[in-house]
């Protein structure tokens, strides 16, 4: 299994975390520091970028991890870009996990307000990782329109439901150029070394760590299931044979004393 | 739809519930109408221990460990409704007061300052004094530095809840007060409020005109709650199919005595306030539950986990109150008096964060210059 990269910045933990439910921001803080990873998104809409003093971004050490603002609760292309530009100035980072999402419930994103907001961000110089539906077409269209990653769910954001979506992010994985991260439904480490296991090059998870009873423990066994997960893959595994050997086969008449 | 429903028939449907119905509506993953009435019915009582544990586990999933804090902001006491219940109805003898813009900006600086992000506007009826043009000045000196404002006042016609989105208020909240249509008539003596269907119409012009949010409630105390908690559950789902762009908020505020003598005719008790909670949780998993200051701090502290997602904190219900305190001429009395930071100290207690912020400026456009 190679070295995870986007757009050129090697990151050494397939876990990718949020930080939204949690219960305090220290329990945030010690959560993602225990998942072992590189990479932690924050919406936008939760946090004052503009106050050195706010109480989730003063909570984490970004040093250890690359900051992904998010445009959660962007209804449409517009939205999500304003969102964008102005994390751009605030932050310093020009990385943007994209995410429109029409639809408070199900927070299912809006396939045509995402390629069209990440052709105009990609433009303007973002490096864009789009939250999308598990749709092997848009994730085309996506990776041509000059995003760094594409990010299809398992389920819905918070449902935990597990990998729903595998047998189309399974094309995802076949068809893509660029790196694969499955994003929400996550619910168990299971499910993330499951992802692992069929090709995804990293997963998001934020629910399942953010309101285990102990989120501390819960983040890093998600950590362990997707080192497992990656070993697994590297130590090149058996795979499954469909093929039945049964003890009595049907044709065995054909080997018998006396067969014509 | 809503505004249809027979409320002798309900009564019935609610009645004629067993064990079995309620046991049949927790098996379901979402309750369906029959569902809905049996968990709101008295026999699910016995229930109502495994409602809590599901609607607690179903918040959390959803909204996580937090709690989103708002302040009322109270713009205007004016009013031309005759209303039984209501602080602020016309023929009271009140001090009546419309804050200017400026009085506006010193009373949200007090709000800013104790941490408040998302502000609710609240008014009486009266156009003379509260209109589109004094709303859209007052949202602009609000949206400077607020990530939120919303508005419950007066109904408007579509085309200024249009302009008011585009000004920048992301939430519309706009309680039927009580949906038995005899009963609604018994409290809106006078004014265009008596209008019971027109409510209706007017929530969904705001729904068309694209407010993020749309809060609807019942006030409990002025019909049998069993019926209006249908009601409400019945209206949100509606709204949330209708206007999937919108998120739904519901209120269930335990209406109380106020300094002018009135008192609820229907009493409500914490256990009634709890099973309804709980069922309105399982009927919409990903519906806003609005809690006030109306009611008291003790049980404010114990609802933190069951299913509320919203509350409001450090109220005054009077225009002006934040800046004078003794002005008077509230609309109704609160029961937690405790200052914010006090009320956010609690919900950390109780293993959640209170967030202050969970919308941005950013999401509107700064309005065009007419």
């Amino acid at each position: 299994m190679d070295q995870l990269t986007i757009n050129a910045e090697p990151f050494r933990s397939r876990l990718f975390v949020g930080t939204g439910k949690f219960s305090s921001p220290s329990v945030m803080a010690e959560a993602i520091e225990a998942s072992g990873t590189e990479m932690v998104t924050v919406a936008l809409r939760r946090v004052d970028v503009n106050n050195p003093r706010d109480s989730t971004l003063s909570a984490l050490d970004f040093s250890k991890y690359r900051l992904l603002p998010n445009t959660s609760g962007a209804r449409d292309a517009a939205e999500a870009v304003r969102l964008a530009k102005m994390a751009r100035v605030a932050t310093r980072t020009n990385w943007v996990k994209l995410e429109v999402t029409p639809d408070p419930n199900y927070l299912l994103p809006d396939p045509v307000e995402t390629l069209k907001a990440a052709e105009e961000l990609v433009a303007q110089g973002f490096v864009v990782l789009p939250y999308i539906n598990a749709d092997p077409i848009l994730a085309k269209r996506l990776e041509e329109a000059g995003c760094a990653t594409v990010m299809p769910l398992a389920a819905p954001i918070g449902s935990n439901r597990g990998l729903r979506t595998r047998d189309q992010i399974g094309i995802i994985i076949e068809q893509a150029g660029i790196p694969v991260v499955v994003d929400a439904g996550l619910g168990m480490p299971s499910h993330a070394a499951e992802a692992i296991e069929i090709g995804a090059n990293a997963v998001l998870v934020n629910t399942a760590i953010a309101i285990a009873e102990d989120p501390v423990m819960m983040a890093s066994a998600f950590k362990l299931a997707v080192e497992a997960a990656e070993k697994a893959r590297q130590a090149g595994p058996g795979g499954e044979s469909r093929l039945a050997r049964a003890s009595s086969p049907l044709t065995g008449f054909l080997h018998e004393e006396g067969a014509p | 739809m809503v505004r249809q429903v027979d409320f002798a028939e309900l009564r019935r449907r609610l009645e004629r519930c067993g064990p079995r119905d309620v046991e049949r509506a927790l098996d379901a993953d979402t309750p369906d109408e029959a569902g809905l009435i049996a968990l709101l019915s008295a026999a699910a009582v016995p229930y109502l221990e495994t409602m809590a544990q599901r609607s607690a586990a179903l918040t959390e999933r959803r909204f996580g460990k937090v709690i989103q804090l708002y302040a009322p902001l109270y713009l205007s006491n004016e009013c031309v409704n005759k209303c039984t219940y209501c602080g602020f109805s016309h023929e009271l003898d009140i001090p009546r007061v419309t804050l200017t813009p400026a009085q506006v900006l010193a009373e949200s600086e007090i709000l800013y300052q104790e941490g408040f992000r998302h502000v609710l506007l609240v008014s009486g009826e009266d156009r003379r004094h509260v209109n589109l043009p004094y709303l859209i000045e007052v949202v602009g000196v609000l949206r400077e530095r607020f990530a939120s404002v919303a508005i419950e006042i007066q109904p408007l016609p579509r085309g200024d809840y249009v302009q008011l989105v585009e000004a920048g208020v992301d939430g519309l909240v706009m309680y039927q007060e009580a949906y038995d249509p005899e009963r609604y008539l018994q409290y809106h003596l006078a004014g265009p409020k008596r209008n019971y269907p027109q409510r209706f119409e007017y929530l969904e012009g705001g729904g068309e005109a694209g407010f993020r949010s749309l809060g609807i409630g019942s006030l409990l105390g002025l019909a049998d709650w069993r019926g209006e908690a249908v009601m409400v559950a019945l209206h949100g789902r509606y709204l949330a199919r209708r206007f999937w762009r919108s998120r739904v908020a519901l209120s269930f505020p335990r209406i109380r005595g106020n300094a002018h003598q009135y008192s609820p005719d229907f009493q409500v008790g914490d256990r009634d306030l709890v099973q309804m909670l709980c069922a309105l949780r399982l009927a919409l998993p990903d519906a806003e539950l609005v809690l006030s200051t109306r009611e008291p701090a003790r049980l404010r502290d114990r609802l933190i986990g069951l299913g509320v997602t919203r509350m409001s904190a450090g109220s005054r219900t009077n225009p002006g109150g934040y800046s004078s305190p003794t002005a008077g001429g509230e609309q109704f009395d609160i029961e937690d008096t405790r200052p914010p930071a006090e009320v956010a100290a609690v919900i950390e207690r109780r293993g959640f964060e209170p967030v202050w912020k969970d919308f941005d400026r950013e999401f509107t456009p700064e309005p065009a210059l007419h």
